[in-house]
């Protein structure tokens, strides 16, 4: 719902109206900092130098038998998309790390040809120098004429961001899966088709030769053999050992085991083609009666149309020959199916990774509120395609994710599972940590940090524990060398534990080295500095590495300076701790700025005490939350919301330059989110969502739309409200377009009745009847000058009652007064939101409060019930009044709405899952007044 | 407000309307039907609603099918399919033995000249009659005696089980077209003009049962006897087609009381003779007739009246209630009375008694007080007549209730559960307390929550 880009301008909106009302801070999970740039018009979105293109994009490459690897295809097939980068020289490296077990060949010790149904493998790599990463899916694909009948194929997804493809590892993975299933499918089917083909050639040849064997034997009555006789019989020979070791292939592919794929892993792609497998799963000789393949269906029945041909004795294995396209090689269908999905895929996972994230993060937590998300949100896009990980990241989590330095990786595949190997480690951390707190100046430090260790851990357990049970091996080929001391796991181990604002970066190395068994680090390239060679390549205008060098050096020491601005500042605010925090970040940061000289004021120091939750990405919704602010008092207390806007405004005058060399907390911290941001290689984030896209660009619309209208009608209120509380509006007028337009932008005020009704019809030319506003909350409807239309006017007139009526051509309303406060906020005409999709948002946030408001009445017993039996009714109607107005804070009619609200929670809930319920219309005996411009 | 919207006038508060109709505007805090359901069901008029029993009633139409429903939820119980012409009338047959469980029937009549009994529990056809000559137009049911009568062409006496017990001659081709039960084991049949006592006896044959014979013909009315209505064991009313309305002793069949064309001219001669012309006699006629202990409502053309039995004479009309004919009318418990009527809406009234003022009312001013329009200046006058002696009452007009399309034939009114309409837009209307709802719903909410062992209450 919200999500990373808009959350900029939102929380500035709120910023700036917080005097007005007090809006609840933003949810934690949100707190997404703004970026300190902003004043000059750097996108903070901007593509980091590193990398040589400009967006996210699939790569499709080959391994030829002829020319080695090569790319195929990328995604989206556009050469400004891959700019400079070059695809031969990463087709070449994602292709090196082919570590599937594809065996074909004659296996020693059997008489014919093998074909092995390989697992794909699935693989993260990363080049430094190009500023890529990859998820890379490595798959086989069989053809007949390839040597060893494979094909070694992969697609990978291609992203300058690493955190990007480590954090949706699992969702990427999916993903290709179903691509690669697709691709395969139809592979199987074509190789089939092949050696029913060849099969067909190779009895028609011998046929022929022994026919011809024959003539000569009766032509030849010499009594013995010439060399052309025994020469034939030779071929006819090796052409029946051929038929015998073709029909075992054919044999093998048949016997696929399709049983595998329906099982857990495979999601069949597309409806269409899951019928097509069920169908084919127990009797894989009947191809599938697809109309989409007229070509594939029935081999039998086909077989008449294929005329054999005579296949050459010396059949020419030579290079001159043609390999078959993939496209050729898994037949048009599924080929066209595999693209659809693999421009889902681009699409899913376009745009900045917290984007993806924080809609992660808000599907998850609108899924868990089941009872009032169908109120205003699209349940349709919640539905299909759960993200099955971001569930378990969100329970999983709970324990681990508390504070920032519990990295981005906590969104890693993750099961809890604590290995022994780390046991050891997490002993010995908190001597050590101790040990360090011991120089601090607060003992209670210690306890605080000691704690760490152990959720941190937990999530290395888990995240290790992931990646093993994904059952691939992840390889990170990490170009940087990563510290020689990385590769000791067991030093390492502690490295995670720090809560110093490097957390993150470290453990992106400790991740790697701790895995050792599971994840391979091959360095290629030589580096001197700790930080990850990606990093600094990718984001060099945000990092100063020196103080990792530094800290690289001494390791014990590390954890003091660092831990002292975090956690020092995180126990009290005194002013006396500020002056400690520019002592230790002056002592640790090799460099000053001189901004960072002046005594900071109160705002400014925020950063630094925050940096470890500036520099995550939004988290997963923490379950644990609550319970973990008693251990971290000092981070609950922050509104992640409100700092980087600080941070924004003392920046503001500073260059991106200025903060690089300068090497306080702050810019330290603001490197990550520009560094985070950055490496977003699409420059326009775009929808996380695929299934929403088109959603996407509703909202953005409407919003667009609803802006206007809260703009040019000062009667928006009023009507409004009237969707709100359920009173149906039609939009009169002669222009359908025009009608539409504002029927599209009223549309996001009205909430929905169902999960599956959406009350809103755009366009009606006939009159209207009661049984249209059981069904509609908001109808367009037209006026016309024909008799016909004066039946429709005469309509609304009798059921005014039902009906506020909005006036599109004479730009009048008829509806009940409004009174309340909760639609001013809502559409407030003096907005300085611009976006049509930050007012969306505006407005969700909002009908989001209305809805906890109306979840909070609904539920409460007393408010409905009394609590005695001999209670009266009154007294019960008082509290419930009293509840809506004291409690609640409602004013006026906003109980209305509110009441409305609830109608709709408790029909929702009572309703029966399998019944849809009549729908009821509800209304007020209140008079209508008219409102002009 | 039609005005506003075609011309996008300047007046669209204008509402009132030219017509003499009163009004009751858009606020109507004691109109306590704040939710609806639309029912859907039927493919044509629906014209009949039969109660069977505290939250279940059948309705029927000129689709010759018959729905149960529920009307707390709505919901429809069954769809009972069996006559293959219009329903012409329907009658609730409820057994009221002792022993057995109590087993509800209906009796349906239809113009394919057959009647069904249908089991209510179940939803199925128990018998079908069809030996019938003419199109049965009237049941009823005379529980006293377990049997009952279905008057068409001749009168039929039928027990439970539908044995024929007996019947009359052929009466008149136009038929039967009301019935109603009279002590002593007697009924009254309107036929045509004239009304017809019937006697009911134990035949001298103990096997036989029952006999049937005519005891009187009342010729009173001018015209068709269109509703009648049994008030108590002691009398009966009846009205006709030019607005008579006569009130019977039901023991002796003779005439307490008449009113006839009291609508007009008895109770305002001053009024033109002009005026009664320009009357049709539609807008004079005796569509439906209610009463409770001491009055008796009729609903006459457009208006309603309330004569009372005591002082036999009309206490309150309101003379133009609907815009168009009034097809029904019931007295609640609570001195209100809703009428229905062929301008499809239902409007709720309220019988009230009128301040009494020491001095003479100010003739205009003090109807205008009540909002009533300038042709309710006759019942003002009509007031000021009676406010000599007797207390004075007075309709009001306390909301109304919009939603059908087309006429409204009929309601049935379930108490608390609410108000079920019909009407000839093949829709019938369950208009309900939304307060008293959203209460229930409430309740079914913790009722679920504490089910799903989700409610802790503390």
């Amino acid at each position: 719902m919200i999500s990373a880009p808009d959350v900029v301008a939102f929380t500035r909106e709120e910023e700036l109206e917080d005097d007005l009302y007090r809006e609840p801070p933003l949810p934690e999970e949100y707190s997404v900092p703004l970026f300190p740039f902003a004043g000059h018009g750097a996108n903070p979105w901007a593509k980091v130098a590193g990398s040589k293109f400009t967006r996210d994009f699939i790569l499709i490459s080959e391994f030829s038998e002829q020319v080695g690897p090569q790319p195929l295809l990328t995604i989206p097939d556009d050469a400004k998309v891959s700019g400079t980068f070059d695809l031969n020289y990463f087709s070449l490296r994602i292709m090196s790390v082919d570590y599937q077990a594809s065996f074909v060949g004659h296996p020693p010790g059997s008489a014919y040809p093998k074909l092995n149904f390989v697992e794909d493998s699935k693989v993260v790599l990363g080049d430094s120098k190009e500023g890529a990463f990859a998820y890379v899916h490595h798959l086989t694909l069989y053809d007949l004429e390839a040597r060893g009948f494979v094909r070694p194929f992969c697609m990978a997804y291609i992203s300058a961001d690493e955190h990007k493809i480590m954090q949706q590892f699992q969702e990427l993975s999916a993903e290709f899966s179903k691509a690669s299933e697709c691709l395969k499918t139809g592979n199987r089917k074509a190789f089939a088709n092949e050696l029913e083909k060849k099969l067909k050639d190779l009895d028609y040849t011998r046929t022929v030769l022994h026919n011809e064997t024959e003539a000569q034997k009766k032509a030849n009555d010499k009594g013995y053999y010439t060399t052309q006789a025994i020469e034939k019989a030779n071929e006819l020979a090796s052409v029946e050992k051929s038929i015998i070791e073709h029909q075992d292939l054919l044999r093998q592919i048949r016997s696929y085991p399709y049983r595998k794929l329906k099982e857990s892993e495979f999601h069949p792609y597309e409806p269409e083609c899951a019928l097509d497998q069920a169908d084919t799963g127990c009797d894989q000789d009947s191809a599938p009666s697809d109309p989409a393949e007229p070509g594939e269906t029935h081999l039998y029945s086909h077989i008449p149309s294929y005329t054999p041909k005579l296949i050459k004795a010396k059949s020419a294995k030579c290079f001159d020959k043609k390999l078959k396209t993939l496209e050729e090689l898994c037949d048009v269908y599924f080929f066209t199916q595999t693209l659809d999905q693999l421009h889902h895929i681009e699409r899913t996972f376009r745009g900045d990774v917290c984007y993806l994230l924080t809609e992660q993060i808000s599907r998850a937590l609108l899924k868990q509120q089941s009872v009032t998300n169908f109120l205003f949100e699209d349940v349709s896009f919640l539905d299909e395609k759960p993200p099955e990980k971001q569930y378990r990241g969100c329970q999983g989590l709970g324990q681990d994710a508390m504070d920032g330095k519990c990295l981005e990786e906590s969104l890693t595949p993750k099961v809890v599972i604590s290995l022994g190997s780390y046991k050891s480690s997490v002993e010995c951390v908190p001597i050590k940590m101790e040990q360090e707190m011991e120089d601090s100046e607060e003992p209670k430090m210690s306890e605080s940090v000691t704690s760490e260790p152990q959720e941190n851990l937990d999530y290395l357990d888990a995240d290790i524990k992931g990646s093993i049970s994904s059952g691939e091996s992840i390889e990170v080929l990490g170009t940087e060398k990563s510290g020689s001391g990385l590769t000791k796991s067991e030093s390492q181990a502690s490295l995670p534990v720090m809560p110093s604002p490097q957390a993150g970066r470290s453990k992106v190395g400790s991740r790697r080295t701790v895995s050792e068994d599971s994840i391979e680090v091959l360095s290629t390239c030589p580096s001197e500095s700790l930080i990850p060679e990606d990093f600094k390549a990718s984001y060099p205008s945000a990092i100063n590495e020196e103080p990792y060098v530094d800290n690289d050096d001494e390791r014990g020491l590390r954890f003091a300076p660092r831990l002292s601005p975090g956690i020092v500042d995180e126990r009290d605010d005194v002013s006396k701790q500020e002056s400690l925090v520019q002592v230790d970040a002056a002592c640790c940061i090799g460099k000053e700025s001189p901004n960072f000289l002046e005594p900071l004021p109160e705002l400014g120091q925020k950063p630094c005490e925050e940096d470890g939750v500036v520099r995550i990405p939004p988290q997963p919704y923490r379950a644990a939350e609550q319970g973990l602010r008693g251990t971290f008092p000092a981070h609950d207390g922050v509104p992640g919301g409100l700092l980087p806007y600080e941070l924004d405004s003392r920046y503001l005058s500073g260059s991106r330059e200025v903060s690089k060399s300068s090497l306080d907390e702050c810019s330290d911290s603001m490197s990550y989110i520009s560094s985070a941001a950055s490496t977003c290689s699409d420059r326009t984030p775009s929808p996380a969502h695929p299934a929403c896209q088109a959603g996407e660009r509703h909202r953005k619309r409407a919003g667009q739309n609803a802006l206007r209208f809260i703009r040019q009608y000062p009667f928006a209120h009023p009507a409004i409200y009237s969707l709100l509380s359920g009173r149906t509006l039609v939009v009169l007028g002669e222009d359908e377009a025009m009608v539409k337009k504002l029927v599209t932008a009223l549309s996001i005020f009205v909430p929905n009745c169902g999960v599956y009704t959406k009350p809103v019809k755009h366009w009606v030319t006939s009159p209207l009847h009661l049984v249209d506003f059981q069904k509609w909350k908001l109808i367009g409807l037209q006026r016309t000058v024909s008799p016909a239309g004066v039946n429709v006017l005469h309509a609304l007139s009798r059921y005014s009652r039902y009906l506020s009526i909005l006036d599109a051509d004479s730009k009048t309303l008829r509806c009940p007064l409004y009174k309340g406060t909760v639609v001013a906020r809502l559409a407030d005409h003096r907005t300085q939101i611009k976006r049509g999709s930050t007012y969306y948002m505006h407005v969700q946030s909002i009908l989001t409060q209305l809805c906890s408001k109306a979840f909070l009445f609904t539920f409460c017993h007393h408010l409905h019930l009394p609590i005695s039996e001999r209670e009266p009714e009154e007294s019960v109607v008082n509290r419930r009044m009293n509840f809506l107005k004291l409690q609640l804070g409602l004013a006026n009619e906003d109980v209305k709405i509110v009441q409305y609200l609830a109608e709709l929670l408790k029909l929702h809930y009572i309703q029966e899952p399998g019944q849809g319920g009549s729908p009821l219309l509800r209304f007020d005996y209140v008079p209508s007044f008219l409102y002009k411009i | 407000m039609l005005r506003w919207l075609i011309g996008g006038g300047r007046e669209p508060q204008g509402l009132a309307e030219k017509s003499s109709v009163q009004t009751v505007g858009e606020e109507q805090i004691q109109n306590p039907y704040t939710e609806l359901l639309v029912l859907k069901g039927h493919q044509d008029i629906v014209r009949f609603l039969v109660r069977i029993d505290d939250c279940r009633f059948a309705s029927a139409g000129d689709d010759g099918i018959v729905c149960l429903w529920n009307a707390q939820t709505g919901e429809k119980l069954f769809e009972l399919h069996g006559h293959t012409h219009k329903i012409t009338a329907i009658a609730p047959f409820s057994s009221s033995d002792a022993f057995e469980e109590k087993k509800h029937l209906i009796i349906t009549a239809s113009a394919d000249r057959t009647v069904i009994v249908w089991d209510c529990t179940s939803g199925r056809q128990v018998q079908k009659v069809s030996c019938f000559h003419s199109t049965v137009k009237c049941l009823t049911v005379l529980q006293r005696l377990d049997v009952w009568l279905s008057g068409g062409s001749d009168l039929c006496v039928w027990n439970r089980k539908l044995d024929l017990l007996c019947k009359t001659s052929h009466l008149t081709d136009a038929g039967i077209s009301a019935l109603v039960e009279l002590p002593k084991n007697c009924v009254a049949a309107a036929v045509g003009k004239e009304l017809i006592i019937f006697r009911l006896s134990d035949s001298n044959n103990e096997s036989e049962g029952w006999n049937v014979f005519e005891v009187k013909r009342l010729v009173d009315h001018q015209d068709n006897i269109l509703s009648l209505v049994s008030v108590n064991d002691l009398t009966f009313v009846t009205g006709s087609y030019v607005g008579e309305l006569i009130v019977w002793d039901a023991l002796d069949w003779t005439k307490q009381a008449s009113e006839c064309n009291f609508w007009d001219s008895s109770v305002h001669p001053d009024v033109q003779p002009e005026i009664k012309l320009s009357q049709s006699p539609n807008e004079t006629s005796v569509q439906h007739l209610t009463s409770d202990e001491k009055c008796v409502f009729a609903a006459v053309g457009k208006g309603i009246y309330v004569y009372n039995l005591q002082m036999k004479r009309v206490i309150a009309c309101q003379r133009t209630a609907h815009d168009s004919s009034v097809l029904h009318i019931e007295k609640l418990p609570n001195r209100q009375l809703i009428s229905c009527s062929e301008d499809g809406s239902v409007r709720i009234w309220e019988l009230r008694e009128k301040q009494q003022l020491p001095a003479e009312p100010v003739p205009t001013g003090f109807f205008n007080m009540w909002g009533f329009g300038r042709a309710n200046k006759q019942a003002n006058q009509t007031a000021k007549k009676m406010q000599e002696n007797t207390p004075m009452y007075f309709l009001e007009l306390v909301g109304d209730l919009i939603g059908h399309s087309s006429a409204v034939q009929m309601f049935l009114y379930f108490g608390e559960l609410g108000l079920a309409t019909c009407s000839a837009d093949h829709l019938i209307i369950l208009w309900k307390d939304g307060e008293r709802e959203s209460s229930l719903r409430s309740l079914t909410l913790f009722q679920k929550l504490a089910q799903n062992g989700h409610l802790q209450l503390k």
